[in-house]
């Protein structure tokens, strides 16, 4: 038993790790909306940048498997750690590590063309997400099937509904299992069935590994899901441990 | 950053050659540059009857156009319809794919928020754009030709050399212009008159011999479309190979730009994950 505690220990695979990671943002102090403008003040030597840090001094790991809550108020930092995870935004200081394929379920069907036909946004948004043509091809019938479209895919997406539209952009975004998926928010995708669907697929690449990091306003969500919740204040991580605490935390931290 | 798609690594302390890391990038993306480019193309004519025929009518219509208003003014030009068309060709290549690029930068910034691609993939994908639009434009070039009695020359099999510098230059422009575009929203509506001035400084609807010599000295010194555009018409309009010199200054001209533009984008991109 011992020696298979053990053995399962050594199988932890972490797949983010930040460390002392800080992000700061160059933000002109006076909102110049125009370049001449700009042009204007640069000469009179009144362009100021004010520096903002979005992320201070933060060290996380997050291993393989876990289903990882990210909380905070407006402008903690949540983005900011998101953009991080999906390799958009690079730290200003420190270093991150990601071993594994990532995939941001975006908001579903951004990147979709309204002119185009179904197929045709399956393709394009299949290259979005960095899959090659031959990748793309063996994934096509699954997608299709998964979405449920299989009788408009040859039509223009504008003539979709917003449901339908969704479901095709779900489909894509989840057409292979990522190591990290990052949920923005949670999914309002089509009816009750669908969203059952997508939750299911969503378990389903859990239960293989998929380590799953969310960022949510409902505590409900974060609670239900979570199996490990990190606590942002200010850029500053304040706690990172049991959901409940967490959120205690949080919330006390509102009404003061 | 390691080669891998699936591992990344990133340290501040030690960052890798961002211009460089770009240009990999770029090539890992290719299947993501050609579907941008598709759709570029196909959503354009998509809902139009004659599709992609426009691409050819189009500049074809501006030609007839300039030489039943011009060919009585400029009539000094043997083959004058010619003339205007290829210099509309290099001309319309410059200004939409330059300007494509601000644009597709900006409507995919919501998606460069999110998700990583190469930033240069937009830009990369109007360039490509541009050059499927400008072959398909060299069919009724040469029918016009034939029809005006214009000598078509083998030469015209050079033209890929100067388009391929004109793409060079309009890249690195364009990647300048996408640049200023996120910070200013202004930018895109300055650009439009810009083109306009730009287009009258540069010898494209009218012979560069109506010049006033000081001032024909003025463009062909600081305007780089000048040698780049004459550069395009020499092996389709006038039928021969440039010479050393009239290749060798649009060449650096390019490159520069290019190099400039690459360098300057691909340094400020990382803030365009919270600018745009």
């Amino acid at each position: 038993m011992n020696l298979r505690t053990k053995y399962k220990v050594s199988l932890v695979k972490t797949i983010i790790r930040l460390e002392n990671v800080s992000v700061e943002y160059r933000i002109p102090s006076e909102r110049i909306g125009t370049l001449k403008e700009y042009v204007i003040r640069w000469v009179q030597g009144k362009v100021k940048q004010k520096k903002f840090l979005a992320l201070k001094d933060v060290f996380i790991e997050i291993n393989q498997g876990e289903v990882f809550g990210v909380i905070g108020h407006n402008g903690a930092g949540k983005s900011t750690m998101l953009k991080l995870f999906a390799r958009v935004l690079p730290p200003t200081i420190g270093r991150i590590e990601i071993s594994g394929s990532v995939s941001p379920l975006l908001e579903l069907g951004a990147g979709f063309h309204h002119e185009l036909s179904g197929r045709e946004n399956v393709y394009l948004n299949g290259a979005i997400l960095g899959y090659s043509r031959e990748e793309m091809k063996s994934k096509f019938d699954s997608i299709v099937e998964f979405s449920g479209l299989h009788d408009f895919i040859d039509a223009p997406i504008r003539t979709y509904s917003s449901g339908m539209w969704a479901r095709l952009g779900f489909a894509v975004a989840t057409a292979s299992r990522p190591d990290l998926l990052l949920v923005d928010e949670i999914l309002a995708v089509g009816d009750e069935e669908f969203q059952k669907k997508c939750f299911d697929r969503i378990e389903e690449f859990r239960d293989n590994g998929t380590t799953i990091v969310i960022v949510a306003h409902s505590m409900q969500v974060i609670k239900d899901r979570c199996s490990r919740v990190c606590w942002l204040d200010h850029g500053e991580l304040k706690y990172i441990g049991d959901p409940e605490e967490a959120i205690s935390h949080y919330r006390k931290s509102q009404t003061n | 950053m390691s080669n891998n798609k699936n591992y990344y690594v990133y340290d501040a302390k030690n960052k890798s050659a961002k211009p460089l890391e770009e240009l990999r990038q770029a090539y890992n993306y290719r299947y993501l540059i050609s579907q941008l480019l598709r759709r570029d193309i196909v959503t354009r004519y998509k809902r139009s009857f004659l599709g992609i025929g426009w691409t050819m009518l189009n500049p074809l219509g501006t030609m007839i156009v300039l030489s039943i208003a011009f060919s009585q003014v400029f009539n000094m030009t043997e083959g004058y319809p010619a003339y205007v068309l290829s210099g509309l060709m290099a001309w319309n290549f410059f200004s939409q794919t330059t300007y494509a690029s601000m644009v597709n930068l900006v409507w995919g910034g919501g998606l460069l928020k999110r998700i990583y691609m190469p930033r240069t993939s937009f830009a990369l994908a109007a360039i490509g754009t541009g050059m499927v639009n400008t072959l398909l434009t060299i069919i009724p070039m040469i029918i016009v030709m034939l029809v005006l009695g214009v000598p078509v020359k083998l030469t015209i099999f050079f033209t890929p050399i100067p388009l391929l510098l004109l793409a060079l230059f309009s890249l690195g422009f364009g990647l300048i212009l996408s640049t200023l575009a996120v910070y200013f929203p202004d930018v895109a509506e300055m650009y439009q008159i810009v083109l306009t001035a730009w287009m009258y400084l540069t010898p494209v609807i009218y012979p560069e011999e109506i010049l006033p010599e000081n001032i024909l000295f003025i463009i062909s010194t600081f305007n780089p479309m000048y040698s780049l555009m004459k550069l395009f018409r020499i092996p389709i309009f006038y039928g021969r190979l440039p010479t050393f010199e009239e290749f060798l200054l649009p060449a650096l001209i390019a490159l520069v730009v290019f190099i400039i533009g690459w360098l300057f984008f691909t340094y400020r991109s990382d803030e365009f994950a919270y600018k745009i």
